[in-house]
């Protein structure tokens, strides 16, 4: 039934996928690629991969739509005209189909027992993570403690991507381009919603709850799905909400650019500087067992600080493009 | 008891997906925005209180329960402001119905 279900879902997101580039309408493909999110978190689900089906659904089909719209405001909704061989792309494209298809042959079947995946590490890290950390989600076990170098990893790269994309975007007050933004822009820009008292009225209600649940998604990654990640997700589209009802000015008075910008590289500091400071403690860099006199709490210690560093820097990075797109569009 | 309540929970799961059948066809067939945004709305309000009731019935009193009717009363809040905000954002950018009066501003409103 399961696999039935999970079928259904892959032959809509290969539906979905091929409406995307069908699409000349830019607009229409960010809704679907949006949905295209929405679906893979489902099927993530089905394979009992909760952590990873939040992820998807809140940074996938949640924020990263809206800084595609935010992107589409600067650019507009209709797609240049294709030009090129067209006919060698179609090679290109079946050819590379082919060779990701002959490799699937090689993989062990779904769910198989003696499948690499299942014999290497996992076993060990389902055995002996109630001994050395003591915490009943065991991927945020494996994100926070056993593969912290991988995590470290992806934080300093959101932290590039932002700071990448403020590089490209920011532009200084009064000093912004002359690009006409879309019509979309141009409402925004005038109303920012204010005149909709419907949306409103229930945004403001929302928006506690939203930024309410993002923080339980913080601080209870290590009981169930959530951590860091998901977290800034969350409490970042919570503001751009707030942002969206009650104009950019607002939300930049609560949460002005400079603490952004701290908010950006203070997370990357916070989760580099538990690792150095496990140095200082006679470990080795990031190993949290030093930190404290009991190992296990030391770990757990470790890994809700760190999950706090990247909760920090991936919400930081969210608003600063978000911002970054919406003073660009009114400029 | 437990067979009583399956069929509960089985005629308002059916009954559920009836409706979200409808707003599915419907958002296909009816002619413009506004009427198609009718027809879907039906899949956020009948269609989505009818499901998750009908699986709470199968959940019994449990914590599933309770999340669920949280589930339920934030799909309520924002299912019916997101049909508004999109009607009003239809309506400022100038989507008009299709009527015989508009039949010309098809076109530049698709």
């Amino acid at each position: 039934m399961i696999t039935l279900f999970s079928l259904f879902l892959l032959v809509l997101l290969v539906i979905t996928a091929v409406a995307v580039v069908q699409t000349r309408n830019l607009f229409a493909a960010v809704m679907l690629l949006s949905i295209f999110s929405l679906l893979l978190a489902a099927n993530f689900l089905l394979l009992d991969a909760a952590d990873v089906a939040l992820t998807e659904a809140a940074i996938g089909a949640g924020i990263s739509t809206v800084l595609f719209l935010g992107a589409l405001s600067l650019t507009g909704e209709r797609e240049a005209p294709r030009k090129g061989p067209r006919l060698l792309y179609l090679v290109a494209v079946i050819a590379a189909t082919a060779v990701v298809i002959y490799a699937t042959f090689d993989k062990p079947a779904f769910g198989d027992p003696q499948a690499p995946v299942q014999t290497h590490v996992a076993p060990w890290y389902l055995e002996k993570t109630p001994e050395y950390i003591d915490i009943p989600n065991v991927v945020t076990a494996i994100l926070g403690a056993y593969r912290g170098y991988d995590t470290l990893g992806e934080v300093f790269v959101v932290f590039t991507a932002g700071i990448g994309v403020l590089f490209l975007l920011a532009s200084g007050p009064g000093s912004g381009s002359k690009r006409r933004g879309s019509r979309l822009t141009e409402v925004g820009q005038v109303t920012g919603l204010r005149h909709y008292l419907v949306p409103r009225v229930v945004g403001r209600l929302l928006v506690p709850f939203i930024i309410l649940f993002g923080l339980y998604v913080q601080f209870h990654g290590e009981y169930g799905p959530g951590g860091g990640f998901q977290a800034g997700a969350f409490v970042a589209a919570g503001i751009v909400l707030y942002s969206l009802l009650e104009g950019e000015k607002k939300a930049l008075d609560i949460i002005p650019r400079k603490v952004l910008m701290g908010m950006v590289c203070g997370g990357a500091l916070l989760y580099s500087a538990v690792g150095v400071l496990g140095m200082l403690m006679g470990g080795n860099f990031l190993d949290y067992s030093v930190l404290l006199d009991n190992p296990v709490a030391a770990q757990q210690v470790g890994i809700i600080l760190i999950e706090l560093g990247v909760g920090l820097t991936v919400t930081g990075v969210l608003l600063s493009i978000y911002h970054a797109f919406a003073a660009r569009g009114r400029a | 008891m437990d067979q009583i309540l399956d069929i509960l929970s089985w005629i308002l799961l059916s009954a559920g997906g009836l409706f979200v059948l409808v707003g599915g066809i419907g958002a296909i067939r009816m002619p413009d925005l506004y009427t198609r945004m009718h027809v879907a709305s039906v899949t956020d309000s009948a269609g989505a209180i009818l499901v998750l009731t009908g699986i709470m019935v199968q959940a019994g009193l449990t914590l599933a329960t309770v999340k669920l009717a949280a589930i339920l009363l934030f799909l309520l809040f924002t299912g019916p402001t997101a049909s508004n905000a999109l009607a009003s954002a239809a309506l400022l950018s100038g989507v008009r119905t299709q009527d015989k009066d508009h039949k010309a501003e098809e076109d530049h409103s698709s």
